[in-house]
């Protein structure tokens, strides 16, 4: 059963997204996949993937949008044979992937969130070994390792220790190994948490240019501009579940809005969202910490002078603004009450 | 590099399973292999290091100086006696430097045993490749110690080998070595490695029969009973079997307790594996 989140669905978290029938486009499907970790020391047990229906298409960029505890990992871990589900299906292809993990692994390659390139080998062998674990031979290992090298830009350092690899050529190192199989899906945990800017765009060209080649990835990620980027569809999640699912575009017009202002000001910042929301200007206000935001139809211009001229009426005296569009954040604040990065 | 490279096709992908499970499995043994290969001389050294010393100054320089253990005519039967040990010793020695440390470390740091875990097997077969790499590495750490325990010692070495009992008991006990290095890398933390070394083979070399005769150990009747635990007695004893003429425990009793051991070893091993791969 696949989710298909409507706007409604997206904007009201507990209403159940309506669902469609499964096609044979579909390479991913979860149906009330769940896993539930026992608490440990006398602590509850904890409900990391709660009844999870998902469906990636083939061919497309599939993100897992949600802050960090939010199950994507989980999610992924049970994707990729490593964790195995306390309830539900997860299949790859037609493969059950608790049933058939050794069938399923042939499909799926997998870059996990931790550099996990063998330390006792060299780069080269690193893709070369890969290759004959798939039961590649030895000379298409060869040359398909020596391919992707030239291609991710890492043919000078096919001898060196792998220790001795950046961060962002470390990880293009990693995806450069998990495609070399030729696996039907891509699986890309987390793949630029911690990389620098200029490695984090690096390596979201080589996500992309394997997209258009026709690979199918599932990403998983706390970057909203990852998701907004890269990703043909995104599923926002939290607790386990999925809140929303959509593409980007879809996601941000379901907030019902063009325009979000963020303000700081002295004072009880949910009075002042009353405040504003009372005007015909404002069409949904949202408080989190020490910002209130409040959502328009239209642009800024005219709306704002009014905005802090009401607010000032009202006695509050606005300390910073910020204007900008909706957001992926914006749709994920206006899901769970509360920002990514907390 | 051409787009046709990675286009990516479920029916092209999907072989028959079998034939590509063998082939990971070879090229599991194959990585292994390489990566002993590219660490000879630490492989060399660390096998070759403990046995060498002790034939040399048990062997040869206590004789010399006439502090030969067990008198005159004992000193020349302990050269033998402890030849077949130290074999034993090197064999379980390289289980554990083969399997356990390595695998401490990829569990506990590096992670880097992700992608064989990932490689198209069933995770107990990845878990089944660390017991048949560490067994071959310790066939080699045999060969490569035995001319030494031959040739070190000033006094005479008489072996005898009865090559049936070699080529059956020197295998089953690398795989019990390999076996064992599965379990105690699979259950011990990054932390604890310094604690391998004391707390197991430490006790398991000094109490294994591998420096005298356990069929001697009548005179101390609780510790011949207690060392029973100690799957290299068995070893030590059937390489006594295999290699001397000097009386050894019963042979049944020996390929019992080592087959015993080595399925044992090898289930508590990849269960071990199993768990610390899968959640």
């Amino acid at each position: 059963m696949v989710p298909e989140a409507t706007d409604a669905a997206a904007v009201h978290p507990p209403a159940s997204p309506p669902v469609t029938a499964i096609t044979g486009d579909e390479v991913i499907r979860c149906i009330g996949l769940t896993k539930q970790f026992p608490g440990r020391g006398g602590a509850p047990s904890v409900m990391a993937v709660d009844h999870l229906d998902l469906a990636v298409r083939r061919g497309e960029i599939f993100g897992l949008l949600g802050p960090n505890g939010a199950g994507k990992t989980t999610t992924v871990g049970m994707l990729t044979t490593r964790v195995i589900p306390t309830s539900g299906q997860a299949l790859v292809g037609d493969i059950d992937v608790v049933a058939e993990p050794a069938l399923a692994k042939q499909l799926i390659g997998v870059v996990p969130q931790v550099n996990t390139l063998d330390r006792s080998l060299t780069v080269f062998e690193n893709l070369y070994f890969h290759g004959r674990y798939f039961g590649m031979g030895a000379k298409a290992s060869r040359a398909a390792a020596n391919e992707l090298l030239e291609r991710f830009k890492l043919a000078d350092r096919a001898k060196a220790d792998t220790l001795t690899l950046s961060g962002g050529m470390a990880q293009r190192v990693m995806v450069a190994r998990a495609i070399l199989h030729r696996p039907a899906i891509l699986f890309l945990d987390e793949p630029t948490a911690g990389l620098d800017p200029q490695s984090r765009i690096a390596l979201w060209e080589v996500v992309q240019d394997l997209h258009a080649q026709g690979q199918t990835i599932l990403l998983t990620t706390h970057y909203m501009e990852e998701a907004d980027q890269l990703c043909d569809r995104v599923a926002i999640m939290d607790h386990g579940k999925i809140l929303a699912l959509d593409t980007a575009e879809g996601l941000k017009a379901s907030i019902g809005a063009d325009t979000e202002i963020g303000l700081q000001a002295d004072g009880d910042l949910d009075a002042l969202a009353r405040v504003l929301e009372s005007g015909d200007t404002v069409t949904r206000t949202q408080v989190t910490g020490d910002v209130l935001r409040a959502y328009l139809r239209g642009s800024a211009r005219g709306a704002l002078p009014r905005l802090i001229a009401r607010a000032d009426d009202a006695g509050y005296s606005i300390t910073d603004v910020s204007v900008t569009e909706p957001t992926l954040e914006t749709v994920f604040i206006s899901l769970t009450g509360k920002e990514l990065r907390e | 590099m051409t787009t046709a490279a990675i286009t990516t096709d479920l029916a092209t992908t999907t072989q028959p399973a079998a034939s590509v499970q063998w082939s990971a499995f070879g090229s599991l043994l194959l990585r292994d292999a390489l990566v002993v290969w590219k660490t000879k001389w630490a492989f060399l050294l660390r096998t070759i290091m403990q046995p060498l010393l002790f034939v040399f100054v048990f062997g040869y320089v206590f004789p010399k100086i006439g502090q030969g253990i067990g008198g005159r005519a004992g000193a020349a039967q302990f050269s033998t006696l402890l030849g077949p040990g130290l074999i034993a010793v090197a064999i379980i020695f390289q289980g554990i430097q083969s399997v356990a440390l390595p695998m401490v470390q990829e569990f506990g740091y590096t992670r880097e045993i992700e992608d064989r875990v990932m490689a198209p097997v069933p995770v107990w077969a990845v878990g089944a490749e660390k017991i048949v790499s560490g067994a071959l590495q310790s066939v080699f750490a045999a060969l490569v110690v035995l001319p030494f325990v031959y040739l070190v010692p000033s006094t005479p070495v008489h072996f005898s080998f009865n090559w049936p009992v070699i080529v059956t008991l020197v295998p089953l006990s690398c795989l019990l070595a390999g076996a064992l290095g599965l379990t105690v890398g699979t259950r011990v933390e990054p932390r604890q490695v310094p604690l391998i070394f004391s707390v197991l083979v430490l006790p398991m070399t000094m109490l294994g029969a591998a420096y005298y005769p356990w069929t001697k150990l009548g005179a101390i009747p609780w510790l011949k009973w207690a060392v029973l635990v100690n799957p290299l007695v068995y070893m030590c004893e059937g390489m006594r079997m295999g290699m001397t003429n000097i009386p050894h425990m019963n042979g049944f009793a020996i390929y019992g307790a080592i087959i015993g051991f080595t399925l044992a070893l090898t289930w508590i091993g990849i269960d071990g594996f199993r768990k610390r791969v899968l959640t």
